[in-house]
């Protein structure tokens, strides 16, 4: 069935021409031509040899990438309950803005999407106002409460794409047995936020040496990794299906590679800015560097990246979370978690990832698309007769987070200040144009 | 120096300039009439979001010293029960043009985050179990008018550092100072990565021989309830410093208030090793010496309630 839902959008009739064409999946890396008729892959042809119809928009290219458009796995979109932080409009603009043609909701809301009811408002709303389809997730227990299930077949049925308590771990062993067990019915990824909260207490940030000395009350990584090795075992015992989301710790990298050779049915996920950023930068204590898990060791970060690059993570989700200003400008430790990531996840990681040559671009293509296979979605594919899902991406272009504002409706995002490579021109989501960057000037042929 | 807000941000030079300064006002402390003019006409706000005797009233009393106006305002009772932000609420307080601003709170980088916010001099009188800067600079005059120069010399911290800005700032000024710094507690009260500040950990008394100068830290009867330590009949086995345990070479040393009977003996408290009244009476002239420092130096123009330059250097010439 189908489960990805937006607002319709008049298909596009497109040339772009000369761009370098990278989607590994497709064996695509070349430059050449890319017609797009009525929304649909038509032609891959060579530089300046294909012909357009005669309503197309020609868009050149040269010098620019086009990419399979991104897939982010886990978003924040506050709707419904929060719509001051975000709502479905801006978060499918932002996440346009970010060059994906797809993103998934957590059902962490006010209420919490626990019931078809919920969902069916949900999905109704992304009819009218989603830019980009959105999928959703529901919870794993009513109100996130971690005392019973939620109803999980009737919640498939309304379109769920899986289950998730995101935002707290499910601390009873107990009953996330029952969810695996009842998952042979229902189907869907079971996602797991990892977190056990007896070790995390009160604390607000990485602990380390940076929480010892700023006197903040630490997050040991031992939290996550022995929630991550618990519900590895838990899955691989009952043969269900898991994802591990936003992990940051090195020991967690582990407990998921030895899951993988094992056989157990596990994925994992991690964030741009736990792979791009670490707990030495929260020194200054910047509220919009506190998010959970938190920020942790250059060791860590190196683990992550080298995951990556291998696919023990298998796919990069950016856990966008949007917050209002009162939410942030107070102390650290009364600040909320989260930051914004939608607008920035390719260029942060393209900055700090690619050009340094830690991860190559065709890599982070990947990974960045990666998403859409580890929640069962359609896979943006450059390839002739697939829907277009594609974003064009100026590589020398450099610009500075924050600058020109955000998309998003609130502003909390960790890059914000830095100087950042590579920017999304143009992003095609289920064949219309989603996003056409402000200074980017088209013609039509 | 326009902000006091942690003793990371000093350097040598900027501490012993301070307790230079310190001890200029420990004499006018020794006169008749203990009261200078050089801040007459400037206001200084007490902002006070947790329970304080003797660092706020020595603030206060630091400040009339100095011929300054006080306003002491306490979060309890105030528009902070209300539901005010930490923001609106130094919004509120700036509006009345302050020099400066000692601000205590239980947040972590609360004095750094007002100071963001307003160009009025910040002075953190303790954030969170962040830093206590002037409680440092004071144990540090207190010691050096007893020991002389604390090069070389060996200073154990005893007790819960895990939840103390005492320890973090005093770490940080007596290795500053050439000390070398030991923190000793039980395992659970001791943060991990603590060695990064320049200490050296221990968990037990046994070579608590080697050290010049014992600084006994307030165990809070909370601590128990916790799970720290499983009773304090434990801790004080394992960490009280008593007659037993503080040799003749010593001196001891304690932020107050002292928990008699756990973390301190009776009898060593009261004995002339302990420098206990001693802090308590640095403790005015040293945030004397703090407040001229900020108010009464040169300024650099940032805003706000910002003197202009000509009164400051007028005030700071009646010195």
């Amino acid at each position: 069935m189908r489960r990805l839902y937006s607002a319709p959008t008049p298909p596009a009739t497109l040339l772009i021409t000369g761009a370098r064409l990278v989607d590994p999946r497709s064996g695509v890396d070349r430059r050449g031509d890319l017609l797009i008729n009525a929304g649909v892959i038509a032609e891959i042809g060579e530089p300046g040899l294909l012909s357009a119809p005669a309503d197309a928009e020609r868009v050149d290219g040269t010098g620019r990438h086009v990419f399979a458009a991104f897939v982010d796995p886990h978003v924040h979109l506050r709707v419904p309950g929060q719509e001051h932080k975000e709502d479905l409009h801006t978060a499918t603009r932002a996440a346009a803005a970010g060059g994906y043609c797809a993103v998934v909701g957590m059902p962490n809301t006010a209420p919490v999407v626990d019931s078809t009811a919920v969902l069916g408002s949900l999905r109704d709303a992304a009819l009218r106002e989603a830019r980009v389809p959105v999928g959703f997730m529901a919870a794993i227990s009513p109100g996130l409460d971690g005392r019973g299930l939620t109803e999980m077949v009737e919640l498939r049925e309304a379109g769920a794409l899986g289950f998730t308590d995101d935002g707290r771990p499910v601390v009873s062993a107990g009953l996330l047995r029952r969810a695996f067990q009842y998952q042979r019915l229902c189907g869907g990824v079971i996602a797991l936020h990892e977190e056990d909260p007896t070790l995390s207490g009160a604390g607000a940030m990485h602990e380390g040496a940076v929480s010892a000395l700023l006197g903040v009350a630490g997050i040991p990584s031992v939290s996550e990794s022995t929630m991550v090795a618990r519900d590895a075992a838990l899955a691989g015992h009952e043969g269900g299906r898991v994802h591990m989301q936003h992990l940051s710790a090195i020991e967690s990298v582990r407990a998921v590679e030895a899951a993988k050779a094992a056989g157990v049915r596990i994925t994992a996920e991690a964030s741009p800015h736990h792979l791009t950023l670490i707990d030495e930068d929260v020194r200054g204590l910047d509220t919009r560097l506190k998010m959970n898990p938190p920020l942790r060791a250059e060791t860590d970060r190196k683990a992550l990246i080298e995951a990556v690059r291998s696919g023990v993570i298998d796919c990069i989700a950016t856990d966008h979370a949007p917050h209002a200003r009162e939410d942030k400008d107070v102390p650290f430790e009364e600040a909320a978690m989260g930051t914004t990531g939608l607008e920035t996840a390719f260029a942060a990681l393209y900055t700090n990832l690619v050009i340094p040559g830690l991860l190559e671009l065709g890599t982070l293509v990947e990974r960045l698309t990666a998403g859409a296979g580890v929640l069962d979605l359609p896979m943006p594919l450059i390839a002739v007769g697939e829907p277009a899902n594609v974003c064009l991406v100026d590589l020398e272009a450099t610009w500075q987070v924050g600058e020109a504002g955000y998309e998003s409706r609130s502003e909390n995002c960790c890059f914000a200040g830095r100087q950042l490579r590579g920017r999304v021109l143009m992003t095609v989501a289920a064949g219309g144009v989603a996003y056409r960057e402000r200074a980017f000037a088209i013609g039509v042929a | 120096m326009n902000n006091l807000l942690s003793i990371e941000q000093l350097d040598r030079d900027q501490i012993e300039r301070l307790m230079a300064q310190a001890a200029r006002f420990a004499e006018v402390s020794d006169r008749e009439i203990k009261k200078v003019p050089t801040l007459r006409g400037r206001l200084v706000v007490n902002l006070f979001y947790e329970a304080s005797t003797r660092t706020r009233s020595s603030f206060e009393l630091a400040a009339k010293r100095l011929s300054a106006d006080v306003l002491n305002f306490a979060a309890s009772g105030s528009s902070v029960d209300k539901g005010e932000s930490l923001k609106d609420t130094i919004a509120t307080l700036a509006s009345y043009e302050p020099d400066a601003l000692v601000i205590r709170s239980p947040r972590v980088g609360a004095a750094a985050l007002v100071a963001s916010w307003t160009g009025v001099s910040v002075i953190n009188a303790g954030d969170g179990t962040h830093e206590h800067p002037t409680q440092a600079l004071l144990d540090v005059f207190t010691l050096t008018r007893r020991i002389g120069r604390l090069d070389g010399r060996s200073i154990w911290i005893v007790g819960d550092v895990l939840h103390s800005r005492v320890a973090r700032s005093n770490i940080l000024a007596f290795t500053k100072l050439g000390a070398r710094v030991t923190v000793c507690g039980p395992p659970t009260l001791i943060p991990p990565g603590i060695e990064a500040l320049g200490c050296d950990v221990r968990y037990d008394l046994s070579e608590l021989g080697q050290a010049d100068v014992i600084y006994a830290l307030r165990m809070q009867n909370e601590r128990m309830h916790e799970d720290y330590v499983p009773s304090l009949h434990e801790y004080v086995s394992c960490y009280q410093i008593n007659a037993g345990r503080l040799a003749a070479h010593q001196v001891l040393m304690h932020p107050g208030p002292v928990n008699r009977g756990v973390e301190l003996s009776s009898d060593v408290a009261d004995s002339p090793q302990a420098l206990i009244t001693a802090q308590v009476q640095a403790g005015v002239v040293v945030r004397m010496a703090v407040l001229y420092e900020l108010l009464a130096g040169p300024r650099v123009t940032g805003g706000g309630g910002a003197p202009v330059a000509g009164a400051a250097s007028a005030s700071a010439q009646l010195a």
